[in-house]
């Protein structure tokens, strides 16, 4: 389902919002007008040390409470707004976006290594099971995330995204089959730092999903997409594996490749299938993850769905078609299309 | 000699009294079953498949067939059919391969629904002195008009999309020249041209035989691509894209080479002996803007004027499936549901995998409602449609027409005997052999299958009548004029029909 | 020579095939098209002589259901050029996505540089019809899955081409595919393919293949000539057929 294309610029130099919405435009084709969603890192400068937690409210007055108290309970919201959007022929403003800018309280989770992220991830989870009527769908530092049901130049314009800057930008064209366009539906998916854009179908959606949520995630937004955010998380943050290591869980060797390799390699190439085989994606995907520091790009292990990767630069472009990456950058330095299931890495600072 | 023989499936006795020794039966049985020596007629019944040519042809009602006739030892779990899969594959370690559609005994929903008829409140309809309207268009419909006002009075601004027009909502479905013989396809043909409806090529492209018929002949695009040029694109009535197919969900075909004769090769585009494999997947459709990529180079390859299906099997997701592909610029959907009928299939596919039509029409309906897109696509119902009753069921579910396959073949012989895979078929229908196919008269087979949709036609008109429609529209999506008789709840909610009494 | 010019910068693909289809018509020789930033389908399904030359990124299905025209491309392309095309000639001075040639049952598709997976997947070949892909660059895993006839002849850096990919010819029944070098380890190689070293036939088969790629593409092509090539091709006619049982 989809057309995606994501861009970092590796400097750390800040980019606006007009070109990565021309790019997405261009793939029109590719999406249903159902859906579209664009992500920037870099967006709060000026609240940069703060978890900016995105929600939609059906109606604020009704929900808006509930989740004060919440985030009240774990922290103090340092400023708050109804996101600016402006509505359009072809999107009304049907949820209230709305977004805080929260401290934590790292007391309160005493036993935990990483408490500030781990009492964002639980208020995620608790809001969007327990208050009805409100829907986090971005809880990270410093990025900002625009999404709606509709097309990429209208999702674009609804909240002004030229406004906005960052270094790392990701964009989506929805095609949804398995659940209806909706707004939380739309992709990117973002977990604290975690932001994900995905063409294609996870086959093994049940199986990630009774294994991501035996370690406490929740999957609310009716979409095979939001596990792949909650897999990173678990498998980055909280089991520390490297951004390569996590994209060789998700798509790993086959057994024969591993067979042949020396035995060091196969040791770990095994390990990780066995401790992480419910982890592992299948079916067609193209997925592009963004964190802080950096974006990975990978497709399932036998290349059923496109990405091509494209350098200016300090900047690194990852799309579904190079028409798209040429849209925004006509003077192209090398194009390339990663081999299934290795990861196309772009980090600041190199 | 582990395992040793198992019971025959057929004994078949010829009553020396009656038997005048003819030798029709040796002649008619492609299976070898029967041997003249001198003044006997000797069997051998393990080779029967039960397709019961030789009984119709016998002058003297002398044979007879009985199935089963050792029983094992019954058991609920351990069935007949399960103890003998399990000795054909620890013989061979192979798939087994079976004909026709689902055999398991699932219970079949059409016939725990029931339909409606007036009584006092409002009158039935005499179909046969009255006005009753089966027209169907098949096509993209607009979801609403654009008119201009031209002073005193409005013209139409809107523009329709090409649509298939059709007397009746029968339809044949797909059955490719290669599975069935070029006799069957061109009886098809002549029926559905004096029916006024539609017939499908399958996926082995277009006989120049039938060009005569191009205008009743949707033309099917599979995974293989097997015969498709621009030039049968153009002669096609409608295209339609073949994604899955009721009886193997999810995997591909393959017509075996000794199945390629010369002329099979000439419409499939393939050297005469080679196999014929359509892959499971189309190799550039792993996605659905995939999907409407591929519909849209075939509108745009054929600019735009004809109406493109897109056939699906009724699997888990079938719903939201269709929705994507009513956005996908298709024309119509095309749902087979799992007792859909085909040449040969792995019997672990046949019986197992997908779900019935019935469910799947109305969650599709459903679901294409409530997006608001119902009008972007029409659907088309198949796999298991055996009377009108069905039909008339299906429609009230919410498809547009239907598909029939196995039942036009009944029309013309077939004995649902399900061994297609052999190409021995007696009948002339799913066999390449030239004695065989030479058996089946088009004159009188497609008076047959024509005789059967005008029936079948008539049989649904009674029924619109006897509910007080005269016009397909009214029994389409009126789920009001069901009701399920001993269906469970959860099934009632799916179809959304209340229960008998309510 | 009449030539034709379109601007398709910000044109759909829809009102630019209609222009290409008249200029056809009107017995245009040549139709330069500028401009052209992944537009897809691009001459899908156009009959006829002509040139169709092509600057900038085409979209994917260039020269689908195409029937006679060549198309020069002066870029990289998307996923599947030649897709199902029946005869005609796509030319790409670039490098080109996944599929390419699917299903293709006639003409020829030259690319320059590389592509992707599944190259020439289900190629079929029937009386005088005879498909050509030639690749001048790396080939990725499934090359040639499926096909049933034609030629696929990779002219890449032997070294570039071998060892990592799999699935090679996997399910080949027809036709063959060409590999300068080789040969290739037997695990890249799929179900149903074996490769042996080309015949001097075969070599002699090729010749003018590759100086015709050679010319096109301004190359040498006394290095391609003078290499080793290595032919994969089915190792039964019938590679699954003994994978049922009767019921």
């Amino acid at each position: 389902m989809c057309g995606i294309i994501a861009v970092i610029d590796r400097a750390g130099c800040p980019m606006d919002g007009t070109k990565i919405r021309s790019a997405l435009s261009m793939m029109d084709e590719r999406g249903s007008g159902e859906g579209a969603g664009y992500a920037v890192y870099g967006a709060f400068p000026e609240f940069a040390d703060y978890y900016a937690i995105h929600v939609f409210f059906d109606a604020v007055h009704e929900s808006k409470a509930a989740v004060d108290r919440e985030l009240g309970n774990w922290g103090t919201v340092v400023h708050e707004e109804e996101v600016p959007t402006y509505e359009n022929r072809n999107i009304r403003k049907v949820h209230t976006p709305w977004r805080y800018f929260f401290k934590p309280d790292p007391s309160l989770m005493p036993r935990s290594e990483t408490p500030e992220d781990d009492i964002v991830m639980h208020l995620v989870m608790k809001i969007n099971t327990t208050i009805p009527g409100a829907l986090v769908y971005a809880s990270g530092k410093n990025v900002a995330i625009f999404k709606a049901s509709g097309w990429p130049e209208d999702v674009a314009d609804f909240y002004r995204i030229q406004d906005y800057s960052g270094y790392i930008w990701l964009a989506h064209n929805r095609y949804p089959t398995n659940t209806p366009g909706w707004w939380g539906g739309a992709h990117p998916f973002n977990l604290l730092g975690w932001s994900v854009v995905h063409n294609g179908e996870i086959t093994s959606y049940g199986t990630n999903r009774r294994f991501i949520e035996s370690y406490g995630y929740r999957c609310t937004m009716y979409t095979d997409t939001e596990v792949v955010a909650y897999l990173f998380d678990l498998l980055v943050r909280r089991h520390g594996l490297s951004p390569e290591m996590a994209v060789k869980a998700l798509a790993p060797p086959f057994w024969d490749d591993i067979d042949r390799m020396d035995k060091k390699e196969r040791t770990l190439y095994t390990a990780i299938r066995l401790a992480y085989g419910s982890a592992m994606m299948n079916g067609p995907f193209a997925i592009v993850v963004a964190q802080r520091d950096g974006i990975v790009g990978f497709t399932d292990r036998i290349k059923l769905r496109p990405l091509v990767c494209g350098t200016a630069g300090s900047r690194l472009y990852i799309s579904s078609e190079e028409a798209a990456i040429r849209t925004m950058e006509p003077g192209l330095e090398e194009v390339f299309m990663p081999r299934a299931g290795e990861p196309v890495i772009g980090r600041l600072g190199k | 000699m582990t395992i040793g023989s198992v019971p025959v499936r057929f004994r078949i006795t010829v009553d020396g009294s009656r038997c005048m020794l003819c030798g029709r039966c040796v002649e008619n049985c492609p299976y070898d079953v029967f041997r003249k020596e001198s003044d006997t007629i000797h069997v051998n019944s393990r080779k029967c498949v039960a397709c019961h040519r030789c009984i119709a042809m016998c002058p003297r009602d002398a044979i007879s067939i009985k199935e089963r006739p050792v029983d094992y030892r019954s058991h609920p779990v351990w069935t007949e059919e399960a103890r003998e899969s399990i000795y054909n594959q620890a013989r061979t370690g192979k798939i087994i391969l079976a004909g026709m559609g689902n055999a398991k005994p699932y219970p079949v929903i059409f016939d725990s629904l029931v339909l409606d008829a007036c009584q006092v409140t409002n009158p039935s309809i005499d179909p046969l002195r009255e006005p009753m309207e089966l027209r169907t268009y098949i096509g993209k419909k607009p979801g609403r008009l654009e008119f201009r006002d031209d002073g005193d009075c409005q013209s139409l601004v809107t523009t329709l999309a090409p649509n298939l027009e059709l007397a009746t909502p029968i339809m044949v479905g797909h059955m490719s020249y290669g599975a069935i013989s070029l006799n069957a396809q061109k009886s098809i043909a002549m029926a559905v041209r004096e029916s006024g409806t539609f017939m499908g090529t399958g996926e082995g492209g277009l006989h120049p035989s039938l060009y005569p018929f191009q205008d009743h002949v949707i033309v099917q695009v599979a995974s293989g691509r097997f015969g498709v040029d621009i030039n049968y694109l153009e002669r096609g009535a409608a295209i339609e894209i073949k994604i899955g197919q009721g009886a193997k969900p999810g995997i591909g075909g393959h017509l075996p080479g000794e199945k390629v004769c010369e002329d099979v090769s000439s419409t499939r585009m393939i050297p005469v002996g080679s196999d014929a494999i359509s892959p499971a997947p189309h190799h550039d459709i792993y996605s659905i803007e995939d999907l409407k990529q591929l519909v849209r180079s075939l509108k745009e390859a054929t600019e735009w004027k004809k109406p493109v299906f897109v056939k699906i099997a009724a699997v888990h997701n079938s719903a939201a499936i269709a929705a994507g592909i009513a956005r996908s610029s298709a024309d119509a959907v095309v749902i087979d549901g799992f007792r859909g009928g085909t040449g040969a299939a792995p019997r672990v596919f046949r019986d197992h995998v997908g779900i019935p039509i019935e469910a799947a029409v109305a969650s599709v309906d459903a679901k294409l409602r409530s997006q608001g897109i119902r009008n972007e696509v029409s659907i088309i119902a198949s796999g298991g449609i055996r009377e009108s009753a069905d039909v008339a069921k299906v429609i009230a579910l919410g498809a547009d027409a239907v598909y029939i396959g196995t039942a036009a073949l009944v029309a013309m012989g077939c004995r649902v005997c399900g061994t297609c895979y052999r190409g021995l078929c007696p009948w002339g229908i799913a066999t390449q052999r030239p004695d065989l196919v030479a058996r089946l008269d088009p004159e009188v087979a497609s008076r047959n299958v024509a005789n059967l949709i005008h029936a079948w036609t008539l049989e649904l008109s009674e029924l619109m009548g006897a509910a007080g429609i005269n016009s397909i529209e009214s029994l389409r999506g009126n789920r009001d004029r069901l009701r399920g008789y001993l269906l469970d709840e959860s099934i009632m909610r799916v179809l959304d029909v209340k229960p008998v009494g309510a | 020579m009449t030539r034709v010019t379109i601007d398709a910068a910000g044109m759909h693909y829809t009102p630019l095939n209609r222009r290409i289809r008249e200029a056809i018509g009107a017995g245009a020789d040549e139709i330069v098209i500028t401009g052209v930033m992944g537009q897809r389908f691009i001459a899908d399904g156009v009959r006829g002589r002509g040139t169709i030359i092509i600057h900038g990124i085409p979209g994917g299905d260039l020269g689908m259901f195409m029937s006679g025209p060549t198309c020069i491309v002066y870029g990289n392309c998307d996923h599947a050029p030649g897709n199902t095309m029946d005869s005609g000639t796509i030319i790409i001075h670039g490098s080109a996505g996944d599929a390419v040639a699917h299903s293709m049952r006639g003409g020829r598709v030259f690319v320059r540089d590389n592509i992707g997976y599944r190259g020439g997947i289900h190629m079929k070949q029937y009386q005088d019809k005879c498909p050509v892909l030639v690749i001048g660059g790396e080939f990725r895993s499934f090359l040639g899955e499926y096909m049933a006839g034609g030629l696929i002849l990779a002219l890449g850096d032997p070294g570039k081409n071998s060892g990592r990919e799999r699935g090679i010819g996997s399910g080949i029944h027809g036709g063959r595919i060409i590999i300068r070098g080789g040969p290739l380890d037997d695990r890249c190689l799929g179900v149903g393919a074996t490769q042996r070293p080309l015949s001097g036939e075969g070599y002699r088969q090729i010749q003018p293949i590759i100086r015709e790629f050679a010319d096109v593409f301004s190359l040498d092509p006394d290095p391609l000539l003078r290499d080793r090539y290595t032919e994969i091709v089915p190792s039964s006619s019938r590679p699954f057929a003994n994978k049922y049982t009767w019921e």
